[in-house]
């Protein structure tokens, strides 16, 4: 993966090929842009949410159904942080403004990586090499949690503003691109490009990288797998934090099981992605956020099904997914 | 003859069977141990989601594979019936029209679904039924014109079980025989029915095999089992039951939406019901689906009292809610997958040894 | 008697309801090189798996330098002194073959000198040394599975199996760098089929049979009895000779 040369195009192809031909199809380029900026920023928030997930199963094989709990805390835990600071928000100005998102997103992936470890302690442990019980528990997981979510916030929807200059839309030609989505495609980006140095780059890295294709072996040269699954399923929970915190300012309106309808998105796009492959839930992410806010546009009647096809068309061309991992 | 008709798998618990046999008694007698029509209600949900979780555990339970689409098929029969009573007539024709194109529906998608996810690797089986429900409830409450859209379709049902009609002029044991019963012991009937066919569908040699695949799936194919054809039918097995539960429910509630069939929520309830009752053991989903329905309709009731009696303890009182209800549900559920992975069954059953 | 190095006294295996070794004692002295051999199925990759914790004894000890290491965890046997190649090679395909050799030293850092010596017994590696493993060639893999092994010096090798399904002439490679790593005053332990290969490397040998050690004892004996050989050995070796 570090040789440019060994990457494989095809799938990046598609994602471009997809959006060239859309625009024909949508006509006014004003709006193509906008869906594109809006498929975008919606692809970069699922990518965020879903990296964890992808890397926690191809080194452990352990699927976690309750990572949705994570991206619903992660918001309501920004809330700390969003509610007695409302005044930094209401400001004019866009270093309070940051410094507002900042902080929340740090509370709030503080927060659900500590609670990453203590779900994997507790809950994922037991249940090792076990997908039945894996999917059950996880599922538990997640009745209990949302159900925590209603006792602790209430069960009624909860409002958040998005900081006033985050507010609004940049004008580029006649094409209007909403600030915020500029923000999370930035945002998206960097936690992509952080991964991918840190994936390539580090030790740490080589090792996860190493140990999603082959745990055994990893062990039986002497390094202890658990412990850097550990470090990945909270860095995964951290990161479905701050999609949580993301998505919540995107949709400006807090529900418990926010992060639960999230999930379908999430598994489509690590499975188009191939389980276990980072870049591939990031094509996955965007390939699937795109088609689904072109189609929305030109065939409305057909969007809810848009995601599906595009997953079964996949499996077809690619039956373990876009960038399929090399497994034993 | 009860051992035929059960197939040869008896309750083997003295407690079991005395459970099963005073559920089923108050069952078949509910119109008249306890009239009024909120009660035949639950009596009626019960019997409607005994077979539905019933119809999940040949799936979870038999086969070891996690669907989250069994509300799909659930709404699927729901709509066969809604979209024929509407559409066409409240006739007996009609609703066998409903029911053998939801029948049919529900094959060919529960026939896709198999072949795609299982041929692929088994886990794909629980995302990729989560994704293809999940667009199809966006999609049914999408198509208004088919479907009603969110507020679902109210429709008439044949003239002899509406609430109005009478069979005899004179009352039965202190109640009078009305439609509304009639349609109760259709529901009944066709649950008992469809509970005793799952029964010699899991006692069958087609059910040993199921089996011997959730036990170890590579010896299994090793001695030349077509593991996934066998899970395949299962689903569809599994699919076609949860489509007869959805028309009946759709007969008894005479309305069909999404928010009754298709929600994530009802999903979640099923789960609850088939490993609270006890996995892979059919009754465990008559006493989950029991267990459910009767907290569902009064552990609330229980649960305002502990409530106002907490209030002035911090965080207490939320946490007693009636609506936290599905909470303590929740916990009880990862209990049971932790400590008693049989379910309640398997506890009654090791307690007789 | 020569120290051991490495010895297994009473060890039983079950991987899930199938009991697979019965009760193995074997001795593996320092310096030189072990052959394990036997039939498919009489125990010897099942051998190597459970002294490296890959899979638990349920029964006997494990003892590496007079150290017991029976119930440690893999990565600490590994850290004890231990270099392991499975039978199927476990390279990481979607590494480099650099990534893959980088891992396998444990500071982190290649040593040159090292390198260097790896790359004269496997001059391809030298050449392929920033491709992605996965598109080597199965003799090619199999060079860098054992790189992978000796790119730092270790107490003792465990190797499975590393010319099956060679070529002839790879063969002959392989036999001649652990010629070379024997030289070095390495401790090997080799299963092998090809009985050629096992005559033309070990000092000792030990035979396999369902689950046990039936034959222990210098190589050069069993190499000159060809009666006991075709007792022990049986069918692999109508198969391989």
């Amino acid at each position: 993966m570090t040789d440019l040369k060994q990457i494989d195009w095809v799938p990046l192809g598609l994602i471009i090929g997809m959006a060239l031909l859309a625009l024909p199809l949508v006509g006014d380029p004003a709006a193509w842009l906008t869906l594109t900026a809006a498929g975008l920023a919606m692809g970069m928030m699922i990518f965020v949410m879903s990296s964890g997930l992808t890397l926690v199963f191809g080194l452990m094989d352990v699927i976690n159904f309750g990572h949705g709990v994570f991206i619903s805390i992660g918001a309501y835990v920004a809330l700390l942080v969003f509610v007695p600071l409302a005044a930094w928000g209401a400001a004019d100005s866009l270093v309070l403004n940051l410094s507002l998102v900042g902080l929340a997103i740090l509370v709030a992936t503080a927060a659900t990586g500590a609670l990453g470890y203590a779900f994997e302690r507790v809950v994922i442990r037991p249940v090792y090499g076990q997908h039945l019980k894996q999917i059950l528990i996880t599922t538990g997981g997640l009745i209990v949690a949302e159900q925590l979510i209603h006792a602790l916030w209430g069960a009624n929807p909860i409002p958040l503003r998005l900081p006033e200059t985050l507010r609004g839309s940049f004008l580029i030609g006649d094409a209007a691109v909403e600030r915020f989505r500029v923000f999370a495609i930035v945002l998206g980006l960097a936690v992509f490009a952080a991964m991918y140095i840190g994936l390539n780059r580090t030790r740490i890295g080589l090792l996860i990288r190493a140990g999603v294709e082959n745990r055994e072996m990893v062990e039986a040269l002497g390094y202890d797998i658990r412990k850097i699954f550990i470090g990945v399923f909270v860095a995964g929970s951290a990161l479905a934090g701050l999609g949580g915190v993301l998505w919540a300012l995107y949709r400006q309106i807090l529900v418990a099981s926010m992060g639960m309808e999230m999930m379908v998105l999430i598994f489509i796009a690590i499975i188009i992605g191939g389980l276990g492959s980072v870049g591939g839930c990031f094509a996955g992410s965007i390939l699937l956020a795109l088609l689904a806010n072109y189609t929305g546009f030109l065939m409305p009647k057909l969007a809810p099904v848009s995601n599906i096809l595009l997953m079964l068309a996949i499996l077809v061309w690619r039956p373990q997914g876009l960038y399929p991992v090399a497994k034993r | 003859m009860l051992r035929h008709l059960l197939s040869g798998d008896l309750p083997r618990s003295h407690a079991l069977g005395a459970v099963l046999m005073i559920v089923l008694v108050a069952l078949a007698g509910a119109p008249f141990l306890f009239p009024g029509s909120q009660s035949l209600n639950v009596a009626a949900k019960i019997c409607v989601f005994i077979v539905l979780a019933a119809s999940y555990d040949l799936l979870l339970g038999y086969t070891g594979i996690v669907s989250f689409a069994h509300t799909m098929f659930y709404g699927i029969g729901g709509y066969g019936i809604a979209i024929a009573m509407h559409g066409i007539s409240a006739t007996w024709g009609a609703m066998g029209i409903g029911i053998a194109l939801a029948l049919l529906a529900s094959l060919i998608l529960a026939v896709i679904i198999g072949l795609f996810s299982l041929r692929v690797r088994a886990i794909f089986f629980a995302m990729i039924t989560l994704a293809v429900a999940s667009a199809f409830a966006v999609l049914a409450s999408q198509l208004r014109d088919i479907t009603g859209g969110e507020d679902g379709r109210s429709y008439s049902v044949p003239m002899v079980l509406r609430p109005s009609f009478r069979l005899f002029d004179e009352p039965v044991l202190g109640v009078s025989i009305t439609g509304r019963m009639l349609s109760y012991y259709i529901v009944f009937f066709s649950s008992l029915l469809l509970f005793l066919a799952a029964l010699r569908i899991v006692n069958s040699p087609f059910g040993r095999v199921l089996q011997a695949i959730r036990e170890n799936e590579f010896r299994a194919e090793a001695l030349g089992y077509r593991v996934v054809v066998y899970r395949t039918v299962a689903s569809v097995l599994s699919a076609a039951m949860a489509t007869l539960a959805g028309a009946l429910m759709a007969l008894w509630l005479r309305y069909t939406g999404p928010d009754t069939t298709l929600s994530f929520a009802i999903m979640i309830d099923i789960l609850l019901m088939v490993v609270i009752g006890g996995m892979g053991t059919l009754y465990g989903a008559v006493l989950g689906a029991v267990i459910f329905i009767l907290a569902q309709n009064y552990l609330q009731l229980v649960m305002a009292k502990l409530s106002a009696a907490t209030s002035g303890i911090p965080l207490l009182p939320q946490l007693l809610h009636p609506d936290r209800w599905l909470l303590w549900l929740g916990i009880l559920f990862v209990l049971s997958v932790y400590f008693f992975p049989t379910g309640i069954v398997g506890r009654l059953r090791a307690g007789r040894r | 008697m020569t120290t051991a190095l490495l010895s297994l006294s009473g060890v039983h295996t079950h991987v899930g309801r199938y009991h697979i070794l019965h009760g193995v004692d074997l001795v593996v002295p320092a310096g030189g090189v072990t052959m394990l051999l036997g039939r498919n199925g009489a125990g010897k990759t099942s051998t190597l798996r459970t002294i490296m914790g890959l899979w638990r004894a349920s029964a006997g000890r494990v003892t590496l330098s007079g150290e017991d290491v029976t119930q440690r965890p893999t990565p600490a046997i590994a850290r004890s002194g231990l270099a392991y190649v499975p039978e199927n090679m476990s390279i990481f395909a979607d590494l480099t073959v650099r990534e893959n050799l980088v891992l396998a030293a444990r500071s982190g850092e290649i040593d040159a000198e090292r390198l260097r010596w790896v790359f004269g017994l496997f001059p391809a590696l030298e050449k392929f040394f920033q491709l992605a493993a996965g598109a080597l060639s199965g003799g090619q893999k199999q060079m860098l599975a054992i790189a992978r092994a000796i790119i730092e010096p270790r107490t003792l090798y465990l190797v499975d199996e590393p010319t099956k399904g060679l070529a002839p002439a790879i063969v002959a490679n392989m036999i001649s760098a652990f010629r070379e790593l024997k030289a070095s005053g390495a401790t090997i332990l080799l299963v092998e089929q090809n009985f050629a290969a096992a005559k033309a490397l070990g000092d000792t040998v030990a035979v396999m049979d369902d689950g046990r050690i039936v034959h222990a004892g210098a190589m050069g004996e069993l190499a000159e009895d060809v009666d006991l050989q075709h007792r022990l050995l049986g069918l692999s070796l109508d198969r391989h000779q």
